[in-house]
């Protein structure tokens, strides 16, 4: 005798992305703290030492915040006017920024006033970086030019005026001191190299650029401007690789991750996007709520810190691996532990008699009344089901049981007013209109006798009958598109002969 | 063309045994059923099959147990005989030979030596009237004896065996045909006729189906077509008889039994529930539902303990008095048709064909028993009438036996198609086949073709259907995200719209050829180019087939318009075609051979050729009749070695075909028949002795004394062998302990006995030391 097979609940394919590797990694973030600046925050960079504090430019400051504070653990004021580009040496003592004032200040991280003032720019500085031998400066300014300082005797070692418009970003090799990458508004990108007087690389970008980034190897660079994102295979002479175009917006900043296997991009249409640096597709993109200036990954991915226009600082932390189990709230009350052993750690002896108990299996509510053939009662308790899949599986099976019209037959105003209530929630879903389609034929050949007697289920009824009508229309617009893209994609194919060994006799 | 006689045609197990009601043995350790043409005896226990009862030559209509000795058994059969036997040995004792064809047989405790069966009132097959006659079996040793005695006992009654019963004893047996009940009373010699109204105006069908007595009260039960169950009382009277009536069922009763003891009735239908009815107290009754198929005949073991249920898909359910199943005999599911082809399973070499409703069945050739039933539409199957239920229509393996895809469909009578595409995946650890991807309405219509490519490198299943495309589907590997690996379409493709019906791999997987209507396109499964056509019209492509090993240059297809054509595939050109209404077209996978089931006036033959020779191998005239549908080249567990080139083509496979009338039958050459029968042989060596558990015992015992005995002989220890004759110990072992005399008496007695007439003076003097010793 076998056992009675319950109703089987189609499974609907998932609309929507899937669920990868990426997906998991980049939403294992906590909820976001939220910081409130002064004013647009133009730069985050992170400290390379081991509590990796970081340096947020905002306004006339620039903080300093620690790795779990919300409140900044140091302050740098001294600034005339909007400080920019405000970042650390390799070996996390020093600190430069730029600043609207067209002098370059230079601050040691404990201490409070500028070591280093480097004047000689004449307009905004907006990049300002440390070489990779710690000696000297580079800094690129609004006055189309870049200078290399040397730190100790604070002098101007070169200057650059090969652009021609404003220079807004900048970046040093972390190999080579003496190679470094500058972006300008003129839509170029050039690559200098500290021991000639001209730049040795140009690249064009096609737009005004507004980040470079090297990539560990430092044989491909990243630049970000307009809304395009571009690589260039630095070996092969500034060659560009690839050209990336997933915002909408102007990009504003870009950014590796801890391992360089992915590119994270962000932007002024307020998403940041996540590359894989393998194939360069999106596996993975984060709204805020507005346009993004600045963003930069803690080391090892630890934390995401977004810095948008409107002044506020987001800082995402990874979720460690406790709080990886679930949400944390009230522990459910368990059994106690002797329920559970209540009689399971009793071990036959050797002549007892085992007598086995059979598995009760456990039947939802409707496939009890189907069991009993209760047709009516098991379209009712169907009803009461919230999923809308559940139900459809019901009259579905009813349908194949040939009783359908006996379960929809012979109800009163209420019960006939749930069950077309839900035929106007779900009967132009395209997953279960094939079913509700011949429930709602029936029911309207059941109860088209008692129209009129009802005003709850006659209103019910109009506007069935105007969802159908919308959908009709919807679909034969579709179709119209439909036919219109086969013509399309049939004069787009190449016609190909095939050979056959009948067509070469005639 | 030769006819070769060394091969011969045989059934191939498969039978039915749901056709007769089986008989349970009154201690209740057997069951016995008919099936085809021997008598099968089971165990009640263990579901096995202990002996196969051959001997008939047409089909078993009938088995019944002896009344005079309950450890025989007769059986009825078409061909015309009553065959007595010894169940527990399986041994024919006695063939009584009637020469009518026997319908039914009937015993009765009360008729020693009197036997009732239904035969056809004319001695025609085609007859439509039948007869109960009671046949006197003649007293006479012999071991085939001519009967001529019969005496009609009924008149026209019906040719199902529930039809009839015997009453109280065998004091009256009923019969019941259309809306006549008839009574007929031994002692009276009178047959009293009772008939109901025809409801048939009302739209009720209320005919008799079947029959039941009770065993010790004068009361009938009758089963009606409309579901019914009349119990009639008072019936030795004509006018002044009564019935009441129960109603349960809602389609037609098809068995009814009363228990042995008459305290409860059995009845069952085609809503594969066991209904029992307490007797005096109808509205008191036990279920037991989903028995799996419609209820044929139910029957009860003489002491009660055990009933068991023959139902519609060829089983037996044996099932204890308080309800509840302990065993299931299956045969071989056969509906009336094989929606899907025949297949073989990679893995266990068990022939695989649709089963039950919504099964696909694992049957194992070599065993004749199905291994199991792998749930495909996974349903509740309802039990009703007229209820369009999901069919597996399509099944197919690959190579290895890892994957397994099937097609089911239903199609109603005011909504469309519904088409499920599944495909399985193989559990080492369960070793049963996981379901793993359903597909919904995989085509618009009719998947008319289904197979895998049989590369090792992908793993690609292609449909055609009569939609007009073709479908590749592939084995998506989703290693970056956190599902499963499941299928999903990977390419649609067609031809000029037309319907593809056919479709074919080569050995290596390499190209594929789909048959559209009159054009064969033969396309790469690596890039989906079509890479040539080829046609022979006029005539549809019914069949296609890649030549193998030696000849997969080949392709071959045959077509409805009487033609059987090879291309050349290095060429593009047509090698050969012959005018011939090839059925079926079926290659073998480990030879180079072919074999093309033919149609010709009403019969079927058979040619087995290679691609490459232009005269075939082997030919069959006059198979069978009818067509043959469905055939399969299954591989054998030894390989054989015939050098004779007529049966080399069945060394390492056998081939297997359904014929119209459902029968399985294969092929059987001379050295597999001597091979079996030295197999027999080989047990009837010690035949003298049978081999009971007591004789394993102790005959083994007995076989090392006398080993024993052997080494022993040496001549210090040479003894005279007692003389184990003497009066004296045969008087002191036979008589009885108490009238014995006083064993003081008898030791002297016993000694004397003993001792050795006339033999050396030492052995004498050794027996009176004996004799010393002993007190008294």
């Amino acid at each position: 005798m076998a056992s009675f097979k319950p109703t089987k609940i189609q499974i609907y394919p998932q609309l929507g992305a899937k669920v990868t590797q990426d997906t998991l990694y980049w939403k294992n973030y906590k909820a976001p703290v939220q910081v409130k600046e002064f004013g647009a925050i133009t730069n985050i960079d992170f400290s390379p030492l081991a509590p990796h504090n970081y340096a947020v430019t905002a306004s006339t400051r620039i903080h300093i915040y620690g790795p779990f504070s919300q409140e900044p653990v140091k302050t740098f004021t001294r600034f005339k006017d909007t400080a920019y580009s405000g970042r650390f040496r390799s070996d996390g003592q020093l600190l430069v920024a730029g600043c609207e004032d067209s002098v370059v200040r230079l601050f040691d991280v404990s201490g409070k006033v500028a070591l280093r003032m480097f004047k000689g720019h004449t307009k905004a500085v907006h990049v300002a970086d440390f070489t990779s031998d710690c000696y000297h400066i580079l800094t690129c300014s609004d006055d189309y030019t870049c200078c290399l300082w040397d730190i100790p005797n604070s002098t101007e070692l070169t200057k650059y005026k090969e652009h021609s418009d404003y220079i807004r970003c900048g970046a040093t090799s972390k190999l080579n001191k003496d190679l470094f990458v500058t972006g300008s508004y003129d839509h170029t990108l050039k690559m200098f190299d500290a021991r000639v007087q001209k730049s040795v690389m140009t690249m064009d970008h096609n737009h005004p650029v507004e980040s470079v980034l090297f990539y560990p190897s430092e044989g491909l660079l990243v630049s970000a401007g307009g809304r395009y994102v571009k690589v260039w295979d630095l070996l092969k002479r500034g060659q560009p690789l690839v050209s990336l175009k997933n915002h909408h917006k102007t990009v504003t900043c870009l950014c590796l991750s801890g391992n360089g296997q992915r590119l994270l991009s962000a932007s002024l249409d307020r998403h940041v996007k996540v590359y894989n640096t393998t194939n360069y597709k999106v596996v993975h993109s984060f709204d805020y709520t507005a346009s993004i200036l600045s963003l930069a990954l803690a080391p090892e991915d630890e934390s995401v810190v977004v810095g948008m226009t409107n002044g506020i600082l987001s800082i995402k932390h990874r979720k460690t691996s406790e709080e990886k189990q679930g949400p944390t709230g009230q522990p459910r009350r368990q059994p106690v532990f002797r329920v559970f052993v209540k009689g399971r750690n009793c071990v036959p002896k050797q002549d007892d008699f085992l007598v086995s108990k059979s598995a009760k299996s456990h039947l939802a509510k409707y496939d009890k009344q189907l069991k009993r053939f209760n047709v009516s009662k098991a379209l009712d308790t169907a009803l009461e089901n919230r999923k809308p899949e559940i139900t459809v599986a019901v009259i579905k099976e009813l349908d194949r049981r040939g009783t359908l019209k006996n379960a929809l037959a012979g109800r009163d105003e209420q019960n006939l007013s749930q069950l077309v209530n839900f035929l106007i929630g779900n009967v132009v879903d395209p997953r279960f209109a094939p079913v509700l389609v011949t429930a709602t034929e029936m029911i309207l050949d059941i109860y088209k006798a008692v129209v009129g007697q009802s005003s709850v289920v006659d209103r019910q009824l109009v506007r069935l009958q105007e969802l159908v009508e919308r959908e009709i229309d919807y679909q034969q617009d579709l179709l119209e598109v439909l036919g219109m893209l086969d013509t399309l994609f049939a004069s787009t194919l190449p016609r190909k002969e095939v050979p056959c060994p009948g067509n070469t006799q005639l | 063309m030769v006819e070769h006689t060394g091969i011969r045609v045989v059934h191939r197990g498969g039978s039915k045994i749901n056709f007769r009601e089986p008989v349970i043995t009154s201690d209740s350790r057997f069951l016995l059923c008919g099936s085809g043409e021997s008598v099968k005896v089971y165990s009640t226990s263990t579901e096995e099959c202990v002996h196969d009862l051959q001997g008939h030559t047409d089909l078993v209509t009938g088995v019944v147990l002896n009344p005079s000795n309950h450890l025989q058994a007769y059986s009825c059969s078409a061909d015309g005989t009553v065959r007595l036997w010894d169940f527990t040995d399986g041994i024919l004792i006695k063939t009584f030979i009637i020469r009518y064809h026997i319908f039914s047989i009937h015993v009765s405790e009360k008729h020693v030596g009197v036997l009732f069966v239904v035969v056809p009132m004319a001695n025609e097959k085609g007859s439509e009237l039948f007869q109960l006659v009671a046949v006197h079996l003649p007293r006479s040793g012999d071991p085939e004896v001519e009967v001529g005695e019969l005496s009609a006992v009924l008149c026209d009654v019906s040719p199902n065996p529930g039809a009839v019963s015997f009453g109280t004893g065998g004091e009256y047996i009923a019969a019941a045909k259309g809306l006549q009940l008839e009574v007929f009373f031994f002692k009276k010699q009178k047959s009293y006729r009772f008939s109901l109204k025809s409801g048939m105006n009302k739209g009720i069908n209320n005919s008799f189906t079947c029959i039941s007595c009770h065993p010790k009260e004068d009361c009938i039960a009758t089963g009606h077509a409309d579901g019914k169950i009349r119990l009639w009382r008072n019936f030795n009277q004509k006018k002044e008889y009564t019935y009441s009536t129960l109603h349960w069922h809602h389609n037609a009763v098809n068995t009814l039994r009363f228990t042995p003891e008459g305290t409860n009735l059995l009845s069952g239908g085609i809503e594969s529930v066991l209904v029992q009815w307490r007797y005096t107290q109808e509205n008191q009754k036990d279920f037991l539902p989903r028995l799996g198929a419609a209820i044929t005949h139910i029957a009860v073991s003489p002491d009660g303990s055990l009933f068991c249920t023959s139902h519609a898909d060829n089983k037996i359910t044996i099932i204890l008095s308080s309800v509840k199943v302990s065993a299931i005999i299956q045969g071989l599911v056969k509906d009336d048709c094989v929606r899907t082809d025949l297949m073989i399973d990679p893995r266990s070499k068990a022939l695989v064909l649709n089963g039950k409703p919504g099964h696909l069945q694992f049957y194992s050739l070599h065993r004749d028993k199905q291994l199991y039933n792998l749930d495909i539409v996974q349903q509740e199957y309802i039990h009703e009438q007229g209820v369009d239920q999901f069919q597996v229509v399509k099944a197919a393996f690959d190579t290895h036996g890892d994957w397994l895809a099937t097609v089911e469909e239903r199609r109603q009578k005011s909504s469309e198609l519904e088409i499920n595409l599944k495909l399985w995946s193989y559990d080492e650890q369960t070793q049963s086949f996981v379901l793993n991807t359903t597909v919904t309405a995989p085509h618009e219509d009719q998947i008319t073709a289904m197979c895998f490519s049989p590369s090792p490198e992908t793993t690609l299943l292609v449909t055609t259907s009569l939609d007009g495309h073709f479908k590749a589907w592939l084995l998506a590997d989703h290693s970056d995200t956190e599902e499963s690996a499941s299928w999903s379409c990977d390419f649609v493709g067609g031809y000029h719209l037309l319907k593809p019906g056919c479709c074919c791999f080569s050995a290596d997987g390499s190209l594929l050829a789909f048959g559209f209507q009159e054009v064969v396109t033969v396309w790469s499964p690596t890039s989906w180019e079509l890479l040539t056509t080829l046609s022979q019209p006029p005539g549809a492509v019914r069949d296609l087939c890649f030549g193998r090993l030696s000849c997969s240059k080949y392709l071959l297809g045959t077509s409805t318009k009487n033609q059987l054509c090879c291309w050349n595939l290095l060429t593009c050109s047509l090698e050969w075609n012959t005018p011939m209404d090839v059925s079926l077209l079926q290659a073998d996978p480990f030879s180079e051979n072919m074999a093309a089931f033919c149609s010709q006036s009403g019969s079927t033959d058979l040619f087995v050729f290679k691609p490459s020779e232009p005269r075939p191998l082997f030919s069959k005239k006059a198979l069978c009749t009818g067509k043959v549908e469905r055939a399969i080249f299954a591989p054998r567990d030894q390989m054989l070695e015939s050098s004779e080139e007529y049966s080399q083509w069945l060394n390492r496979s056998q081939l297997y075909f359904l014929t119209q009338h459902m029968d399985l039958m294969t092929f059987s050459t001379k050295t597999e028949e001597d091979r079996l029968l030295a197999s027999s042989k080989q047990l009837m060596v010690d035949d003298s002795v049978a081999i009971t558990p007591f004789y394993l015992l102790l005959g083994r015992h007995k076989q090392q004394q006398q080993e024993k005995q052997e080494l022993l002989t040496n001549p210090l220890a040479e003894r005279t062998p007692l003389p184990q004759g003497s009066i004296a110990i045969k008087e002191l072992l036979d008589t009885p302990a108490h009238v014995l005399p006083s064993a003081s008496f008898l030791c002297s007695m016993f000694v004397r006995s003993l001792l050795v007439s006339s033999s050396s003076a030492s052995c004498q003097d050794a027996m009176l030391t004996w004799g010393m010793l002993l007190p008294g």
